[in-house]
């Protein structure tokens, strides 16, 4: 769902990674790619953890955030009672409502559009959108991305669920790999300011400190908390 | 309630609510998102998640840290980034990396 108006095209360089329409378009795709393929382990770990390929399936329809749907499964598959799995899985969602504050002005959608791309923020589209120029961009990236995802996610899971763990893992073809260099690409052109490297630094080692201690998952939430604290408590940058 | 009929309700709770806090964040007043903070926040809200998932995405494996070949492939992607190269080579070289020490 592509917004119709033309994009503004910056010269091409080294100072100006490629921004026209069909880089943009070929890029969010790339990110769809990389990032949707992973619908099949989900699939495969969800019906081993004991729900069916309905559930599975709607879990990726519905929910549609991964971390909190890796979340879910993974403590219901441990015992625990569902609605610990809930729990689990609302506290993850709640950096998508982070995402929508800093894409909503962005965006600048009308309430019945707005609804219905609030179905598709995430990780991935939130970060291919925010830091473009322009509304047209903005839109371009946001839901070629999450309309990328959303088809090629839920294809897998399916596939991943009927499938089993009959089917390869994606860590084969480096995919997990993949998907740290892609936000790391993402993250590369925000680095220009000496607050935005502290934000990062911090973000990274309470990220990488938490992981042994707290649930999946949890450590990217506190990490991106103390490290967004970090950056506003820092002074203002002269520009 | 019988473990299905748990296992459901839990599902249908944890998916809309999903999907409500990712519509509260698209829908909040204006007036908020103009506060200088607000601004502030939602420019390094970004800058912050995208580094801590760099970091979980290459080293944490469940709850445990495991140094693998994702981090020769992320050695790749810096590499590659600071030379400027586009962005289908820097994750696919990433991948190819990683995949190549996989099989080495």
């Amino acid at each position: 769902m592509p917004s119709p108006s033309p994009t503004i095209e910056p010269p091409h360089g080294p100072e100006n990674p490629p921004t026209t329409r069909r880089a943009l378009v070929r890029d969010s795709w790339a990110v769809g790619a990389a990032t949707g393929v992973y619908g099949l382990s989900f699939g495969a770990v969800s019906v081993a953890s004991g729900l069916s390929t309905l559930q599975t399936c709607l879990l990726s329809l519905v929910m549609f955030t991964g971390a909190s749907q890796f979340a879910f499964v993974g403590v219901v598959a441990s015992g625990a009672s569902p609605f610990s799995g809930a729990a689990s899985a609302l506290l993850l969602g709640t950096r998508n409502t982070f995402y929508g504050i800093g894409l909503a002005p962005r965006l600048a959608l009308r309430p019945a559009r707005r609804a219905l791309a609030a179905h598709v923020v995430i990780d991935e589209s939130s970060a291919m959108a925010v830091t473009r120029p322009d509304t047209a961009s903005v839109r371009t990236a946001f839901w070629h991305t999450g309309g990328s995802v959303f088809l090629l996610w839920n294809l897998a899971t399916l596939c991943g669920a009927l499938a089993g763990d009959a089917l390869g893992d994606p860590r084969t073809f480096g995919l997990d790999a993949a998907v740290g260099a892609a936000f790391l690409a993402l993250l590369w052109p925000r680095l220009g300011t000496a607050t935005n490297r502290r934000v990062a630094l911090v973000a990274a080692i309470v990220a990488i400190t938490l992981v042994p201690a707290t649930p999946a998952g949890v450590p990217v939430l506190v990490a991106g908390s103390v490290a967004l604290l970090v950056g506003l408590l820092s002074p203002e940058e002269q520009r | 309630m019988n473990d299905s009929t748990t296992l459901w309700v839990a599902l249908g709770i944890a998916c809309v609510g999903a999907y409500l806090l990712k519509w509260a964040g698209m829908s909040l007043p204006q007036q908020v998102l103009d506060r200088p903070t607000a601004r502030r926040a939602a420019a390094l809200i970004p800058v912050a998640l995208l580094a801590a998932l760099v970091a979980v995405q290459v080293v944490a494996s469940g709850t445990r840290l495991v140094l693998d070949a994702r981090l020769a492939g992320l050695a790749f992607a810096v590499a590659a980034l600071l030379l400027r190269a586009p962005f289908l080579v820097v994750v696919f070289g990433a991948a190819v990396v990683a995949a190549l020490l996989r099989l080495a």
